[in-house]
């Protein structure tokens, strides 16, 4: 075909289909964001910097992909901060009891499992609102944690201690396991989203789950199913976080479901279901780490600050869906 | 009989009454209301006094429901209003002074209703999904608390303010005298008009009213303002129940709380139906249970778990699956329901 200017104009132009906007969008803020920094500030421009937005925020990618699953089937899961939390507590009192942490591993995934399954079946089953379900699932989750202890308890345990501060370096870089953890997981969730029946189901799903009811596609089984890898990867991002603060207590990770969230949603994923992407999470939990790192930076700003900011982003890249919804219908 | 146990408010009537009743058998004079220094005390009137807040929130959460809403941010707002007024206050050369007290209110109360407005303007005009829209200030909102309260605790001393959190009028705690004030004013004005029929409309099917003729846009503005103003009430007895401002803490997820609180009452979160009776008997069936852990003994720590089982079990009794599966046992056809998207439990 013979390029006459307006095909190409559509062609390049408008190339962006509009569901890559939105996270077309993010990957420009995060650009901006990361420039401006380094235009800013000295040091910024030091990979490192990157690397350890990776680091500090290698629980939150693991537990972002789950919350990506459940929110493209169109539904919310406020569990994820007390599951984390109930993870740390369950890992650091075993160990403390005498276990070897990679027994425990199973155990704390499986408890994840199990929390996540309940919820999806009660979702399922019963037709009670995810919102619901799932803050009967946070109430427990916290709850659990208390009656374990109140008290944050220690992780001591040598191999622990060195798997967690084992730096893989690189080229003067370096990383830790939590990064290549979550990196692996986040792979792992995009095939499955993107070539497996399973993530077809959970799209369609979102999509109009009448639609997809009436198409034969198991609708139940992919809704307990996604609360359930929910389950799984924030009892994974807990063991993340043990890395990270070597304990166990009922008060980590408070309100982490609204950085998961927030990070799934700036990420571009739209809340109602059906669209979106699990590489946006990641940018998403990207972005929040880099306004965490230019507060950081900057020095005079206080911590409350990334707050404000988080729901700025959030209001902008709300509207921004809302814009290309529109367009589209 | 029937028609009583068929009453949508029948099994958390049954859950306070058991409450209170486990009370009495761990502490004896539980129902013991005392005169004294002209004020009424006892146990009974602690659980009022802590539900006057709570019951607030989840007034303004049950209009929002109805609606087919949803409002996250009445936390941060809870905290923002606490904060300024604390703050205004703490800047006052007398602190006892009324009118400098009452400025101090007004002014935290105008700031709510902005935010409430805030909420309403991204749900009705931008046409934001409420969980998303209100997310936004739940967010941002501690984060401003936390900026005008500049992250430290503000502590005030001053009566007038004590007043609407901690004072009495004619013997009974001036909070539950407002909290009742506003629910009954609110009662009034929803069901002895159209008003609260035109909100289910909306809640039922916004698209189908808005064809019918009601103007579900306003109605949606309005009631996330009311949502703010409860939530703003609710933070001035907060924060004047400890004459301290904490920008972080204060009213921490009270917005859970609160939703629980509507969805006891028997208040569909898919909107369309909603009960304010309902709702208050729910903040009082959560103040009762936070109390009645105290007195048996249990460690507080566990009130959550008790709080989830609560959850659930109501949640069960009161969805419509549920009570099918449990009711149609005997017929040999099994239950085969068309999926459906709206449902109304048989009341």
């Amino acid at each position: 075909m013979s390029t006459t200017f307006e095909s190409l104009q559509k062609r390049v132009i408008r190339r962006p289909q509009q569901r890559h906007i939105p996270v077309l969008a993010t990957l420009a803020l995060l650009c901006v964001m990361y420039g401006a920094g380094v235009v800013r500030y000295t040091g910024f421009s030091d990979t490192q910097i990157v690397l350890n937005v990776f680091i500090d925020n290698g629980f939150l990618l693991v537990v972002g992909v789950g919350m990506t699953f459940v929110i493209l089937t169109g539904g919310i899961d406020l569990s994820v901060g007390a599951v984390v939390a109930l993870t740390t507590m369950i890992f650091a009192s075993l160990v403390r009891a005498g276990w070897s942490p990679i027994a425990v591993l199973p155990v704390v995934l499986l408890v994840g499992a199990l929390i996540g399954l309940a919820m999806g079946s009660i979702i399922h089953f019963f037709d009670i609102q995810p919102f619901i379900a799932t803050l009967a699932g946070m109430f427990l989750a916290r709850g659990l944690c208390y009656v374990i202890s109140t008290e944050a308890i220690r992780i001591d345990n040598a191999l622990w201690t060195s798997l967690a501060d084992y730096k893989i370096r690189f080229g003067g870089f370096h990383i830790s396991w939590s990064v290549v953890i979550a990196l692996v997981v986040v792979l792992v969730g995009a095939y499955v989203l993107a070539y497996t029946r399973l993530g077809r189901n959970i799209y369609a799903i979102g999509g109009n789950q009448q639609s997809a009811l009436l198409m034969g596609l198991p609708v139940g089984r992919t809704k307990i199913a996604v609360y359930t890898i929910s389950g799984v990867c924030s009892a994974l991002g807990g063991v993340l976080l043990t890395f990270y603060t070597s304990s166990g207590y009922g008060l980590h990770a408070l309100g982490m479901e609204l950085d998961a969230i927030a990070a799934v949603v700036i990420g571009g994923t739209v809340l109602t279901g059906g669209s979106g992407f699990l590489f946006g999470t990641v940018l998403g939990v990207l972005v929040l780490g880099l306004i965490q790192t230019i507060i950081t930076f900057e020095g005079t700003l206080s911590s409350w600050w990334t707050k404000i900011v988080i729901g700025a982003l959030l209001f902008a890249f709300i509207v921004l869906q809302r814009a290309v919804a529109r367009r589209t219908s | 009989m029937a028609a009583i146990i068929k009453h949508r408010l029948f099994w958390p009537a049954v859950i306070l009454v058991v409450l209170l009743v486990t009370n009495v058998f761990f502490s004896g004079s539980f129902f013991k209301v005392e005169f004294r220094d002209g004020h009424l005390y006892g146990s009974v009137i602690d659980i009022l006094r802590a539900s006057a807040p709570l019951g607030l929130v989840a007034l303004g959460m049950t209009l929002v429901i109805a609606t087919g809403g949803i409002d996250l941010s009445v936390g941060a707002v809870v905290a923002i209003a606490g904060a300024l007024a604390c703050l205004r206050i703490s800047g006052l050369d007398d602190q006892n002074s009324v009118t400098g007290v009452l400025l101090a209110v007004g002014l935290a109360l105008l700031l709510s209703l902005a935010l409430g407005v805030w909420n309403g303007f991204l749900v009705a005009t931008v046409g934001i999904q409420p969980i998303i829209a209100t997310l936004i200030l739940m967010v941002a909102g501690r984060g401003l608390a936390q900026l005008i309260t500049d992250g430290q605790i503000i502590t005030i001393n001053s009566s007038p303010y004590k007043m609407i959190g901690a004072g009495y009028w004619l013997g009974l705690p001036l909070c539950v005298i407002i909290a009742v004030g506003v629910a009954v004013v609110a009662g009034l004005i929803v069901r002895r008009s159209a008003l609260g029929l035109l909100l289910e409309s909306v809640g039922g099917n916004a698209e189908a009213s808005r064809l019918a003729g009601i103007k579900s846009r306003w109605l949606i503005l309005i009631v996330y303002v009311f949502a703010g103003l409860c939530a703003g009430i609710a933070g001035l007895m907060i924060s004047s129940n400890v004459s301290s401002a904490d920008g972080n803490n204060a009213g921490l997820l009270i917005e859970l709380d609160a939703i629980l609180a509507v969805v006891i009452g028997g208040t569909s979160l898919a909107g369309g139906r909603f009960s304010i009776a309902g709702t208050i008997l729910g903040a009082v069936i959560i103040k009762t249970l936070d109390i009645t852990i105290y007195t048996v003994g249990i460690p507080p720590e566990v009130t959550l778990l008790f709080k989830a089982v609560v959850v659930v079990v109501l949640c069960l009794a009161q969805a419509p699956k549920f009570r099918e599966k449990f009711q149609r046992r005997r017929p040999s056809a099994p239950a085969t329901q068309a999926p459906q998207q709206k449902v109304e439990v048989t009341a």
